[in-house]
């Protein structure tokens, strides 16, 4: 069960993950998320359904490697098997025909804005996408992005590839020039935010996903909680996406940092283990 | 020893780890009775023809009977005798209160210590599990499925029975690990995991299928299994944490209970980094209730590190809600209990992370409809205590995520499911339920107890040609 079917390399620092979870395609909705275990002594982590086939009976997801876990993740070999894998968690993205959307991907938040442009664009919106990274090497995803989306932006922090802009920009040019509806933001929680703040004195309704550090994700832990408007939630049942205008940013912020040592700690180990394995390896062929 | 008087024999004490040790450890911390030590508290017992302990007892256990088979030595008969009420009692042995069940009737206990009745059922309980692997007798095939949600003692219980009638019976859990609050709460040095997984392991052998990461609400929803399966059970707990909605509460170092214990307990934090999940408890731990939640994260945050951890609880020492031993032991390992305190904010740094806690002192005033006298604050009493980590340990409700499409399914205020209490039928035809998504948050022992009436009444259902689904029945048991 949960195998991996296709594993590409989409940046040096991101993989596209193809998952055989027959049951958990059949539910799949743009906006929700999975949560799942790389081996027996693994954390529960959480990734975005980035992709998924109810036929097929698949469920792509995106994952950038940061840490120890993503990058067991990455370890993995096409034909290998996850520990366990749970979904589809939180609420899917309300779909409504609202005319004009933008939605904008800032890095990996490319992968988790694809099925959300699909879906509006199949409820009769008209999708504008912004799609950027820090650099052009670290851009995926742009042919794909395509096909959902009546106009694509690109850009790039450094100007390496295409436009040289944070995705604010024209996001603002956009909300200066056109009719918008609504606002998706989603990738950093720096970025989302800067989004948010972009879109707030035009008055455009800005939903993000928020991504707080989560356990079991359905509910019984409160680790994930956010405070939006005021009121505590828990992300990963009463979210991942909120009204972005409401949204306590530095809380989110600060509590997505409380086990650095920790994750550090954990990634020193991996990588010791992993040299070791390799080195291994070397000495035996 | 046969000729001593039951009178003249002293109540067993429990060997326990010495809470020097234990503090540093997660090994379980009572130990258990020799044979001696277990032949001697048999001995104890009176043998009353109207043994009171058994009315004392949620699901009327035949103690007598069993502690007389124990006492005569023959074991495979106490073992019977204990079977024949509780499917789970070398988990009650460890977890029950007795002190306010079987034990507080026992006549013995009233010139003197009651019979350590808990004791012995963990006694002849373990004694079973060390004999090996049971086989199960076979039973009578039956071609109706029944889909048991949850694998805590309520699920756990109701499939075991059913699986033994000869049901073909699937369990379908939320979490990669079965076993409920058994497994992902209670931990593991009050409760050993390996004497929940023989269980699980007995279960499976019994035929019963359990499906992991299943979360019914959103994988299945309960209205797709009542069209897929012939019957269904929900034993799914009352798993969400309640906060205190005190300013503060989000800051880093505040807890739930339920995720300090989920993830220290499921996910085996005790043993990052070896483990990949982390837990991070500072120097000094506040946890706010004094239930067993409350014991449990106190004691497990000693042994995470903590140099001192207090429980702060707004009433007194008489109304704490946990058992008895869990509060000896915790007193034995150095907890500090601040009684009549209450939490008002939760302090914090310039980093967001927790540094104290502002309480207030209370006082008891005139009971409440608990019947417990209602706490009080006193006005000005406010001060500040320093702490690094804060535990709520407030209590949980059923959480919500399994009702998703399940029209028609009668909940009441607290968000409990409605269920007759005598069948445990809901308001959905062939839909029933039993243990905390029920009764809110209550005992393994009631939980066991409420999945063992809905397997009988499942059975009953199965068997019957003609089946009308009263739903004005569990509504009146409202
Ligand atoms: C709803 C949701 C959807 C997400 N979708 C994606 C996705 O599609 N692709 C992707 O690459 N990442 C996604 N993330 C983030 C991803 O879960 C973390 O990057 C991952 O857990 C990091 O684990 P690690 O061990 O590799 O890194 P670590 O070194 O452990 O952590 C690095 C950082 O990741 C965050 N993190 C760590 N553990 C968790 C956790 N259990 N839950 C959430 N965040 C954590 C923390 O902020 C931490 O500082 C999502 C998070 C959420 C909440
Ligand atoms: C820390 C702690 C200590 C305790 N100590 C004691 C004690 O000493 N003595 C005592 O008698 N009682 C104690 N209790 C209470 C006791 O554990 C519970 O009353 C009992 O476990 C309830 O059993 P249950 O079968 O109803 O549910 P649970 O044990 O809660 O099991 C419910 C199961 O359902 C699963 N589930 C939930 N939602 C879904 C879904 N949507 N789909 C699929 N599966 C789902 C959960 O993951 C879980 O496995 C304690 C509780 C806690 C939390
Ligand atoms: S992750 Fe545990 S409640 Fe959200």
């Amino acid at each position: 069960m949960y195998r991996i079917l296709a594993k590409t390399t989409l940046t040096p620092v991101t993989t596209e993950y193809l998952i055989e979870a027959p049951e958990v395609a059949r539910q799949a909705k743009a906006g929700q998320f999975v949560v799942l275990r790389v081996h027996e002594q693994g954390e529960r982590i959480p990734l975005t359904i980035a992709d998924y086939d109810r036929e097929a009976g698949t469920i792509t997801v995106v994952a950038q490697e940061i840490g120890s876990s993503t990058l067991r993740l990455k370890s993995l070999e096409v034909g290998d098997s996850l520990a366990s894998f749970t979904g589809p968690l939180g609420r899917p993205t309300e779909i409504e025909p609202d005319g004009t959307v933008v939605l904008v991907g800032g890095g990996l938040g490319i992968a988790p804005i694809y099925p959300i442009c699909r879906t509006l664009r199949e409820a009769g919106n008209h999708v504008i996408a912004i799609i950027g990274a820090r650099s052009g090497e670290l851009l995926f995803w742009e042919d794909k992005m395509r096909e959902v989306t009546d106009e694509l932006i690109v850009v790039t922090d450094d100007g390496s590839y295409a436009r040289k802009a944070l995705v604010t920009e024209p996001l603002k040019e956009l909300l200066e020039s056109r009719e918008i509806d609504r606002v998706w933001g989603i990738g950093p929680a720096i970025m989302m935010k800067f989004v948010t703040l972009t879109t707030k004195p035009y008055g455009v309704e800005t939903i993000v996903s928020l991504n707080s550090i989560m356990v079991d994700g359905t509910g019984m832990c409160g680790a994930c909680r956010v405070v939006v408007g005021g009121r505590t939630f828990f992300a990963c049942v009463d979210g991942p996406e909120f009204d972005g205008h409401q949204v306590d940013w530095d809380l989110l912020l600060s509590r997505q940092r409380y086990y650095v040592e920790e994750e550090q700690r954990a990634l020193e180990l991996f990588q010791q283990s992993s040299q070791q394995a390799e080195s291994q390896e070397t000495s035996r062929s | 020893m046969t000729n001593r008087k039951p009178n003249q024999i002293p109540r067993q004490p429990m060997p326990a780890q010495p809470p020097e040790e234990r503090r540093h450890n997660f090994d379980e911390v009572a130990q258990g009775y020799t044979i001696e030590m277990a032949i001697d508290e048999a001995m104890r017992c009176l043998q009353c023809r109207n043994p009171r302990c058994v009315d004392g007892c949620p699901v009327q256990v035949r103690i007598p009977e069993f502690i007389k088979a124990l006492r005569d030595g023959d074991m495979w008969e106490a073992v019977e005798m204990l079977k024949d009420k509780n499917s789970l009692p070398a988990i009650c042995g460890r977890v029950c209160p007795q002190e306010s069940q079987c034990e507080a009737e026992c006549i013995v206990g009233l010139r003197g210590e009651p019979v350590a009745i808990g004791r012995l059922e963990r006694f002849v309980a373990d004694w079973e599990q060390q004999q090996g692997v049971r086989e199960p007798e076979a039973a009578p095939k039956r071609e109706e499925r029944v889909a048991v949600i949850g694998s805590g003692p309520a699920s756990l219980t109701a499939a075991g029975d059913l699986a033994k009638m000869g049901y073909r019976v699937e369990i379908l859990e939320a979490l990669h690990e079965p076993g409920g609050v058994l497994v992902y709460g209670i931990p593991e040095f009050r409760l050993p995991k390996a004497v929940v997984a023989a269980e699980i392991n007995y279960l499976e052998k019994l035929g019963v299928e359990i499906r992991y990461n299943v979360v019914i609400g959103k994988l299945y929803t309960l209205s797709e299994l009542q069209e897929k399966y012939d019957a269904v059970f929900l034993g799914t707990g009352a798993g969400l944490p309640i906060m205190m909605n005190i300013p503060g509460e989000n800051l880093n170092g505040v807890y739930s209970a339920n995720e300090l214990l989920t993830r220290v307990n499921l996910m085996k934090a005790f043993r990052f980094p070896e483990w990949d999940t982390p837990v991070r408890v500072g120097s000094k731990v506040a946890v706010v209730g004094a239930g067993n939640v409350a014991m449990d994260a106190a004691r497990s945050s000693l042994r995470l590190g903590a140099d001192e951890v207090h429980i702060v609880y707004r009433r007194s020492r008489d109304e704490v809600p946990a058992r008895h031993e869990e509060v000896e032991h915790a007193e034995e390992e150095g907890i500090i209990f601040d009684f009549l305190t209450n939490p008002i904010e939760v302090l914090g740094d310039e980093n967001g992370t927790v540094s104290g806690l502002r309480c207030i002192r209370m006082e008891l005033g005139e009971p409440d409809e608990s019947g417990r006298r209602r706490p009080i604050p006193i006005k000005g009493s406010e001060f500040e205590m320093e702490m690094d980590t804060v535990i709520m340990a407030l209590g949980t409700r059923p959480n919500p995520l399994v009702f998703s499409d399940a029209e028609g399914l009668e909940r009441s205020r607290r968000g409990t499911v409605v269920a007759d209490t005598d069948t445990g039928r809901t308001t959905l035809e062939r839909v029933w339920a039993g243990g905390d998504i029920v009764t809110g948050s209550a005992t393994v022992i009631s939980a066991m107890g409420a999945g063992r009436v809905a397997a009988n009444d499942i059975d009953a259902y199965l068997r019957e040609e003609e089946q009308p689904w009263d739903t004005e029945r569990a509504a009146a048991s409202a």
